[in-house]
């Protein structure tokens, strides 16, 4: 049941696996209200698994484990619910629906997660051009096809818009920031912001690298490795991973080294 | 994936599938012969000299073999016996909804069509089986000498005009249909654009086809003069019967030079219909003519709207759209010969097939030996809905000429299941995200649609991914 005290994620002991593989192999995450938590791992260690678990991917297996939203059980779920109930992804590879307008998705969008009145009238419009202004998004964009011949900032400026526009409980932002330049890191990463700090919202960013973390200054950072958080602590975690790497990282997680 | 099946069932009811009875005033036995052919035209008080080409035309359709293409299992199954060729619903044709029968003035209400005449049309034919039963004009276009009449009425008050043009683009020998609607048409429009005017609003005609086993074929002439313009909207529907009906037309367009004729289509039978067309215009110099075809219902399609580019510098331009649900093929497409020099063409081509239905794209492009410097654009794009379903392409280029620019393009595409997770993860089910990705497809057509029939479409395939219309 929704409460002040429960945490906007709450994941428990999450196995995950597709076509028979495993791939998640007992996650534990809690994202308390009005926070800002980072998953860094290298490629292939289960951070798009899941951020794509989050939201319902139909085409992973949830072996073992429960997720809530605000203290809400996600498991039946489908996605659309999911986002209607306020889980958002900002997708690494968004994609393309050619012929689809960007302004009449947006709106369709809009409707669809928050409700017919707000995708209505003047306020939708007020609110689609100051998050457009402040993306630095062209009012050309929203004549173009969703995703369609989009550079790589293009796609993951979109993102952003979608995210400022839905509001969601809890945004989850998968790689974002690869493809951005440091303008594009900054931009973005101010839509995050204004999206979670003093508000009951999440937010789990999901990186390779430190650089968008110095923007978004996230309460927790933890480290994934063969499907597992390995580490977690505070945001000073990244600059250690950062300045040492992954191996080094590794090695005093089995030296039994706790970075709280 | 779940809802998966909920999404991707089969179409329920069909929208415009209702029936009204039957109340005819005239209606001829089922089966075709010489006499049925004499007796519509004597009914029709016809001139001689057209029951003549009706004659002929019965008697080669009767010598001439089925088309070996196309889904020739499913044209084999037309029984040519069991359809009705002629059926009078109304004695006369009505200048005013109110002077057409009330049963049949509902069935047109019902479609909407007197509140878009209101709205956006410059004029209105509506035929109901055989015949016209509604026809306005609005009055400034006609000060200005535009005739826009049923096929009959053109052929009692313009005889010149129409023994001039009828058969000069699609000759009865054509093939199989095009004698048989020769034979036996009645309906259809007339329409003669005089030299210089622009009609800025479309004109439309609406095709209604209610009783069972009922043929309909009606012809259509357009006679774009020097410089003039306009854009002809037709629309189509008959009830869902468990037996099939047959529409068979034919359509004529002469774009005189500098004319522009933009012929557009959104055709929605129900799936007990077949549905052979053929569909030919003749660009002289400079002239353009356009076909916008949407096919969304019938049975069996076969249509492949054409342009003959007669004089220099004509464009043509074929957009089309099919959908092929559960039982039904569509095998559409578009000819363009280029027959003089700096003739221009582009085709675009889409189609979806969903729940096994059968999409085929046949085109013809020919470059004649002296016409220089032609350029030809083909695009063809099919997207497959699910496992079931079926898309093919049959091209056919012939350039005899080494000046001619020609590019063809084609692509068959499924929708993937990280567009629809995209979508979904956006708030819109799993059906509302296919009616995204399905009209997104579409939106190169819809958009040269009317606002109003652009509307229309986009709903009526959401509905159609949804799985349930009504």
């Amino acid at each position: 049941m929704a409460s002040d005290d429960n945490p906007i994620l709450e994941v428990r002991g999450l196995k995950v696996g597709i076509e028979g593989a495993s791939i998640l192999k007992g996650i534990d995450l809690i994202i308390p209200k009005g926070e800002i938590h980072a998953i860094m791992g290298r490629n292939g260690s289960g951070k798009t698994t899941t951020a794509n678990v989050i939201m319902g991917h139909p085409a992973y297996e949830i072996e073992e484990g429960e997720m809530f939203l605000d203290g809400e059980s996600l498991d039946d779920m489908e996605p659309w619910e999911r986002s209607r109930e306020g889980v958002f992804l900002s997708f690494q590879y968004p994609q393309s629906i050619p012929g689809l307008q960007v302004g009449n998705f947006l709106r369709k969008s809009v409707s669809s997660v928050r409700g017919e009145e707000a995708a209505r009238g003047s306020e939708f419009r007020e609110k689609l051009t100051s998050a457009m202004e402040e993306l630095d998004i062209p009012k050309s964009f929203l004549s173009r096809y969703v995703n369609d011949g989009f550079s790589g900032g293009e796609k993951k400026r979109f993102e952003i818009l979608q995210l400022m526009l839905l509001q969601p409980r809890l945004a989850v932002l998968d790689e974002t920031d690869s493809g951005l330049d440091i303008d594009g890191i900054r931009t973005v990463s101010k839509g995050i912001n204004s999206v979670v700090r003093g508000t009951e919202n999440g937010a789990l960013i999901i990186t390779h690298y430190s650089r968008i973390l110095e923007h978004v200054n996230p309460d927790r950072v933890h480290i994934m490795i063969g499907g597992k958080i390995v580490a977690s602590g505070g945001p000073s975690l990244a600059n250690l991973l950062e300045d040492n790497g992954y191996d080094w990282l590794e090695e005093q997680v089995e030296k039994g080294v706790d970075f709280e | 994936m779940s809802g998966d099946s909920e999404a991707r069932e089969a179409v329920g009811d069909y929208k415009a599938g209702w029936h009204d009875p039957e109340n005819a005033t005239i209606r001829f036995d089922f089966g075709l012969s010489e006499k049925v052919v004499r007796d519509i035209s004597e009914l029709k008080q016809e001139p001689e000299w057209m029951t003549e080409i009706r004659v002929k035309a019965y008697r080669h359709f009767v010598e001439r073999p089925m088309p070996t293409w196309g889904n020739t299992e499913e044209l084999m199954e037309i029984d040519f016996d069991k359809v009705c060729y002629f059926l009078r619903s109304s004695d006369q044709a009505g200048s005013s909804w109110d002077d057409v029968p009330d049963d049949i003035r509902n069935t047109f209400d019902r479609l909407g069509i007197p509140e878009a005449e209101q709205k956006w049309l410059s004029g209105v034919t509506a035929q109901y089986e055989s015949e016209t039963v509604y026809h306005s004009i609005r009055e400034d276009l006609e000060k200005q000498g535009v005739i826009f009449l049923d096929m009959d009425s053109g052929l009692k008050e313009h005889e010149d005009i129409v023994k001039k043009y009828f058969g000069s683009v699609i000759p009865y020998s054509d093939n199989k249909f095009s004698a048989l609607n020769t034979a036996v048409w009645s309906g259809g429009s007339f329409i003669y654009v005089p030299k210089g005017v622009h009609v800025e609003m479309p004109v439309q005609a609406y095709f209604r086809i209610n009783a069972k086993n009922m043929g309909q074929f009606e012809r259509t002439l357009i006679i774009a003069d020097e410089g003039s313009s306009i854009h002809y909207v037709e629309g189509c529907t008959a009830p869902t019967y468990s037996t099939d009906s047959l529409h068979s037309a034919v359509v004529e367009l002469l774009a005189l030079p500098g004319a522009h004729i933009r012929y557009t289509t959104v055709q929605n039978w129900s799936n007990n219909v077949y549905n052979l067309v053929t569909k030919r215009g003749v660009a002289h110099e400079n002239a353009k003519i356009e076909w916008v075809d949407g096919n969304i219902g019938s049975k069996l399609t076969m249509k492949y709207p054409a342009v003959i580019l007669k004089g220099e510098g004509a464009h043509a331009e074929v957009i089309s759209v099919a959908y092929a649900g559960n039982g039904q093929h569509q095998d559409a497409g578009a000819k363009v010969h280029h027959m003089a020099s700096n003739t221009t063409s582009n085709i675009l081509s889409k189609s979806i097939s969903k729940d096994g239905g059968r999409g085929s794209y046949r085109g013809m492009a020919k470059i004649m030996p002296k016409a220089e410097n032609c350029r030809l654009n083909i695009v063809c794009d099919a997207l497959i809905l699910d496992e079931e379903s079926r898309q093919d392409t049959y091209p056919t280029m012939e350039v005899g000429n080494p000046t001619a620019h020609c590019e063809h393009e084609a692509s068959v595409s499924k929708v993937g299941d990280e567009q629809l997770f995209y979508l979904m993860s956006r708030g819109h089910t799993e059906a509302e995200a296919l009616g995204m990705i399905v009209n997104g497809f579409f939106e190169p057509f819809t958009r040269e649609l009317p606002m109003e029939y652009a509307v229309e479409l986009n709903k009526l395939m959401s509905l159609e991914m949804e799985g349930s219309i009504g």
